[in-house]
């Protein structure tokens, strides 16, 4: 025990003095949080709508009127063919071509049928797809307004019966910072805690100083522990920080129990803490240690959910998520904060990241060599 | 001569094809400075390395301090101090600091720590540098700190690995009186050097040539053996023969 206050007091001194350290401290949850979720953002907007029309109609403006004033669109260009308004695609002034035919007006009026037809530029998936989607629903809206106007609504007339209507919950106004935020937290404590652990032993392997360490009678487990605690502590300093800005910046409060978020980050972080470890007892320079610990946390940050739902992943890749702590804390943070799920609830969560923290700790406590 | 801290027999390291230690076999006495020679990759380092339960050898046996060197690691480390070829006190920690953590993990009592800090401190005249960070001291200072460091603990035997490489000759000679000083006390020295002023200061030398002993015995010994008028001679003589080029 006494060993292990010596060698605690030994690692905050350095950590503290260490001035990059110190900075991160304050200054990576604040830019972390506040640039990533309002830059990042899968609302697509400023779709570029290129607009053939052959009608010239009141319908057909008002179609496009409609259409603009929804905020997703933009106007890019008002042409007579469509081979013009391709044009605009091929030289990426639009995302969208809309063509209205000739006689759209009339066939509105006449055969109450009219079609349009809609060109994506299929390149970028998400604007295309999202951009496709929304043209269609205005269309669709407003296929409504104009039956409306033309069939009067009697007992007998075929306007669709069952009609969907869908209210969200946990984040009723669908915003996306509220999705965010708590998966950039996630982020946080597994880049600081990973990285700053996966450096420490392979610094003092560089400077010589863990042969120092490795001639005293130090059992390996009180090194291990003396280098755990500290980056625990610090972890949740960090995540503290980043629950403050939650607030302060996106008025996100946790629905839940902090308690029970607190324990979760805790199991947690031992756990990351225990990878980054693990790594540097690999490595025997910082550089190396460094390229191991960025292709774990590129493969633990893209396929734990926090960009992309799990639920859409291919089998395998959902095989491989169950074997990424962090797909459990970003799940848990998000059911925390936003759903106010309690201790039963994240219970089997905790219990998974428990066990990671177990096996990863003393496999770095294994493979940490006095002798060669 | 009675009591025997050092016993290697045959001991040898291999790393691959590579034969850096080739069954070494010496003794070395309570409270004797040892001067372990050779020259650059004759194989000085690995056998300490060994010595000090920070190597695993391939063949041989040994023990320190009565230890076995396979088993009794850990027992051994009690007894032993280190101070390696790379400076290594931790820069980044005032010379309090790093004197309080070393007697710390060795399991000095607070009293005792106290004490000690104070009379080494007060030994080196180090008393304006206790708050300064150890990586803004001169070199000299480092390496008499980082000896006195590592016998703080009273440790039977003290391990050297060139401490004075790069150390101006004043201060060489006041790192040797601290030598000499825990020699007195009764402590073991076991030092590696270039120097071959250095080594006349020693009781005894043995001296390395492609990883085997090939002379062992006082300097004075060893300069009627060889005919020669110094141990500078002697080392010049052995080491002309070496084949590995480092």
């Amino acid at each position: 025990m006494r060993t292990i206050r010596f060698l605690l007091q030994k690692e905050f001194r350095q950590i503290l003095r260490n001035k990059t350290i110190r900075m991160m401290i304050f200054v990576m949850p604040v830019v972390q949080l506040i640039l990533i979720p309002l830059a990042a953002d899968y609302e697509v907007k400023n779709i570029n709508l290129a607009v053939t029309d052959h009608d010239h109609s009141a319908y057909s403006r008002q179609l496009i009127s409609k259409i603009t004033a929804s905020g997703y669109f933009r106007l890019t260009g008002y042409n007579n063919s469509f081979k013009e308004s391709f044009a605009f695609i091929e030289s990426d002034r639009a995302d969208l071509v809309l063509e209205i035919p000739a006689r759209f007006e009339k066939d509105i009026i006449r055969e109450n049928e009219a079609k349009v037809f809609v060109a994506v530029n299929a390149i970028n998936g998400t604007k295309a797809s999202l951009g496709g989607a929304y043209i269609g629903n205005i269309i669709r809206d407003y296929n409504n307004e104009v039956r409306a106007k033309l069939v009067p609504v009697t007992r007998f007339n075929p306007v669709p019966a069952v009609e969907v209507t869908s209210s969200n919950w946990f984040n009723v106004h669908m915003n996306y910072h509220v999705f965010m935020v708590p998966g950039i937290l996630a982020i946080l404590v597994t880049m600081v805690g990973g990285f700053l652990s996966a450096l420490n032993i392979v610094k003092e392997k560089e400077a010589g100083t863990i042969e120092q360490i490795n001639v005293t009678p130090i059992k390996k487990y009180h090194f291990i522990i003396g280098k755990l605690i500290p980056f625990w502590v610090l972890g949740n300093i960090i995540f503290s920080i980043g629950m403050l800005i939650a607030w302060l910046v996106y008025g996100i409060v946790p629905v839940g129990n902090l308690l029970v978020l607190y324990a979760c980050v805790s199991v947690y972080l031992l756990a990351i803490l225990g990878f980054g470890l693990l790594i540097s007892t690999f490595c025997d320079t910082q550089q190396q240690a460094m390229l191991i610990m960025f292709f774990f946390m590129m493969i633990f940050i893209l396929m734990g959910g926090l960009y992309t739902s799990i639920d859409s992943m291919p089998g395998w890749a959902k095989i491989i998520s169950q074997f990424n702590p962090a797909t459990y804390l970003i799940e848990v943070i998000r059911m925390v904060v936003l759903k106010g799920s309690g201790l039963k609830d994240v219970l089997p969560h905790i219990i998974k990241l428990g066990l990671f923290a177990i096996v990863l700790n003393t496999w770095a406590v294994f493979n940490y060599r006095k002798t060669t | 001569m009675s009591d025997t801290v050092i016993i290697a027999d045959k001991l040898t390291k291999k790393f691959g094809d590579f034969i850096a230690t080739n069954q070494i076999s010496f003794e070395v006495y309570k409270g004797e400075i040892f001067g372990f020679l050779g020259a650059n990759g004759a194989g000085k380092t690995t056998a300490m390395r060994m010595l000090c339960g920070l190597s695993v050898p391939s063949a041989g046996k040994a023990t320190i301090a009565g230890f076995d060197i396979y088993k009794q690691t850990e027992q051994i480390k009690r007894k032993i101090g280190y101070m390696s070829q790379k400076f290594s006190l931790y820069e980044d920690l005032t010379v309090l600091e790093n004197i309080r953590f070393f007697g710390g993990i060795y399991g000095l009592g607070y009293k005792e720590l106290k004490d000690k800090s104070e009379q080494l401190i007060e030994k080196l005249g180090m008393h304006n540098q206790t708050k300064k960070l150890v990586a803004e001291l001169p070199l000299g200072w480092k390496q008499k700190l980082a000896f006195s460091v590592a016998v703080l603990h009273d440790p039977a035997i003290v391990f050297l690995d060139e401490p004075t490489g790069g150390v101006d000759p004043v201060t060489r000679r006041q790192f040797w009186e601290l030598i000499y000083e825990a020699a007195n006390r009764g402590v073991t020295v076991f030092v590696t050097t270039h120097y071959m002023d250095e080594a006349e200061y020693c009781n005894r030398i043995s001296i390395m040539v492609d990883g085997k002993i090939e002379a062992l015995d006082t300097p004075v010994n060893l300069k009627k053996a060889f005919n020669a008028a110094s141990i500078d001679d002697v080392f010049y003589q052995l080491a002309r023969g070496a084949k590995r080029i480092e």
